[in-house]
């Protein structure tokens, strides 16, 4: 998918994040920061790239902010933060590339 | 060199503080020493003033000089205005190289910061370090060490010389001329002066500051006018609302509530629940709703408590009131409910050296049947972590944990499975502070882990099939199951603090912490 306009999921309240997604540069480029960095920045920023991998997504500027949020509240936020910034609400493709 | 918790203790530490590494609890129990005297400065005069106009006037007749060490308590919690006031005086007056012997530090003291920055603070000895100098001397910036121990091994370190107080400041709600200190009847009252009473009696220099100067005789004192130097009063020595910054209120949340029904269970269930038993807990929403919870089966049972203990809230000080109590000795009054009862006759007063220190001939914390504790962290080694966050940066205080955990018969320690994305439950804590061999029951909201060393407890609470128990290694299973296994959290070399066992052995070290950055 093509980052068409910004657009952001999620909160900063404590186990949730907050993605922003902006059109990119030709790559993607994750800007990650993280209360739990230390010890789960590896794993986060893994999640967070296999998801955009799984979108299709080669071309974004992405922005993570997170309070503690477990893998799959980020994976459902970048996936929800991409979808908006397509303008797609319905017919979201459950049980493919959203699993 | 390994200590008796697996933590390996460099020995350029052990050289450089003349300690030895942790050998087990009760390593020293028995072994004589010598308690240091204080130096006396007679008063024989009677037409002497012990009144100075000001901290400055206190400090110049202390004879302040670079390199001292001061001392201070915390009953003011993050209401205290003495640290902050004292350290600028000493500050514009350009001493440097200043040891700060505080009973515990909070957010109240963020303002020192520029003072380690610039050599005027070189040295912290606390109960533990809270808010910008915890995360500053993690970062650090503080030029000698930081070193942490108990309430009780803070009184054992006084008394045993290795930490000598130039100037002990003593901020006192209500004070006489004749530095006669009592804890309550001012206007910043905070219950009792437990902490200080080491300081009075081991300090070479002993000052009272007050913002509330009564007449002579302001008795019963709960320090003397016996070990008092000066007396200086001051517009205010503390914020009385903030005193209670940080106390739980009554909990709503389900998980801490089945927290609290857990923990209630496994102290009904176990054989130190009869007329007569001893309990301390903490502020924690967890442990104030047991013991709420606890009280119910108390009236249902007939059973009466003998003695509580510690830092005390508002549901013990209920339960004196209500007669389910024989008698509370308090050390730390963690509200204003706690502030307000002393005046209860059975309400007893007890220092900081009676209550947990462990080189005296017997502390309270040994009496105690059950004690209820919190954790940042418990590894599968049963061994606690309460100083240093899991990012490994030094936030919180050791208090009375290693003491009460080693004294009590049965310690409990409550903590949820995981605090945010960080599993309490872990395979090795960031730091120890208090060693598994005093740790006997853990209750998470995922199950109860009994210490194997402890079989009659696992017995006891296996027959009454009242929580549902789990082994340690479970729970931390269950744990990264759901959060998965951290990194280990990359430290500096540097060493920057000590974690101080209860006799004066070395339990871990705090290293400095490392800017993160990804591999590649």
């Amino acid at each position: 998918m093509v980052i068409q306009k910004p657009a952001i999921a999620g909160t900063l309240e404590s186990s949730d994040c907050m993605v922003t997604v902006e059109p990119g540069e030709g790559k993607i480029d994750l800007d990650l920061d993280s209360a739990v960095i230390r010890q789960y920045g590896k794993q986060i920023r893994k999640v967070i790239l296999e998801t955009l991998q799984r979108l299709d997504v080669t071309d974004a500027k992405i922005t993570v902010v997170d309070k503690g949020a477990l893998d799959c509240t980020i994976k459902a936020r970048v996936e929800c933060a991409v979808y908006r910034s397509n303008g797609v609400k319905d017919q979201l493709p459950w049980g493919g590339a959203i699993v | 060199m390994k200590n008796a918790v697996g933590r390996d203790i460099p020995d350029e530490i052990l050289k450089l503080t003349g300690k030895e590494p942790f050998q087990g609890n009760n390593y020293k129990n028995g072994v004589p020493f010598r308690r240091v005297a204080p130096i006396i400065r007679p008063v024989m005069d009677n037409e002497h003033s012990k009144l100075v106009k000001d901290i400055h006037e206190a400090l110049v007749k202390c004879k302040a000089h670079s390199g001292m060490t001061v001392s201070f308590h915390h009953h003011f919690r993050e209401g205290d205005l003495i640290v902050n006031m004292v350290m600028e005086e000493i500050h514009k007056m350009g001493l440097k190289n200043i040891t700060l012997a505080a009973t515990s530090l909070g957010k109240a003291h963020d303002p020192l910061v520029p003072m380690i920055e610039d050599g005027t603070i070189t040295r912290i000895e606390a109960s533990g370090v809270r808010g910008k100098i915890g995360q500053a001397i993690s970062d650090g910036k503080l030029k000698g060490l930081a070193i942490m121990r108990s309430h009780g091994g803070r009184v054992r370190s006084l008394v045993t010389g290795e930490t000598k107080v130039d100037i002990a400041f003593i901020g006192a709600p209500t004070s006489d001329d004749y530095g006669n200190l009592r804890g309550i009847g001012g206007k910043t009252n905070c219950g009792v002066l437990s902490y200080s009473h080491v300081d009075g009696d081991c300090a070479e220099y002993v000052v009272a500051i007050t913002d509330c100067l009564v007449p002579f005789p302001n008795f019963p004192a709960h320090i003397s006018m016996t070990k008092v130097d000066y007396v200086c009063v001051v517009d205010a020595i503390g914020i009385p609302e903030k005193i209670a910054t940080g106390a739980a209120k009554p909990t709503t949340d389900q998980r801490k509530l089945m927290m609290a029904e857990y923990c209630t269970q496994v102290v009904v269930n176990t054989p130190y629940f009869k007329d007569g038993f001893s309990y301390q807990t903490g502020v924690g929403g967890a442990s104030i709703a047991s013991t709420i919870s606890l009280t119910k089966i108390m009236e249902e049972r007939g059973i009466k408590m003998g003695f509580g203990v510690g830092g005390l809230t508002k549901p013990m000080c209920d339960l004196l009131d209500r007669g389910m109590v024989r008698v509370l000795m308090d050390t730390q009054a963690f509200d204003l409910d706690a502030v307000s009862n002393v005046i209860n006759p059975a309400h007893h007063r007890i220092t900081a050296g009676a209550y947990a220190n462990p080189f005296n001939k017997g502390a309270f914390v040994n009496k105690l049947d059950y004690v209820i504790l919190a954790s940042l962290e418990v590894d599968v080694n049963f061994n606690c972590n309460v100083v240093v966050g899991s990012d490994g940066v030094i936030t919180g205080a050791q208090g009375g944990h290693p003491d009460t955990a080693q004294g009590a018969k049965c310690t409990i320690v409550i903590c949820p499975l995981l605090q945010g994305r960080i599993p309490a439950i872990c395979t090795n804590v960031t730091t120890v502070t208090t060693p598994g061999e005093s740790v006997d029951i853990v209750v998470t909201d995922y199950g109860v882990a009994v210490n194997p060393n402890r079989h009659d407890l696992l017995e006891a609470l296996e027959k009454a099939d009242c929580v549902p128990l789990k082994t340690i290694e479970e729970l931390r299973d269950i744990a990264y199951s759901i959060v998965g296994e951290p990194e280990p959290v990359e430290f500096e070399d540097r060493i920057v603090g000590i974690i101080e066992a209860r006799d004066g052995t070395i339990m871990d070290v705090v290293r400095q912490a490392k800017p993160y950055k990804f591999d590649d």
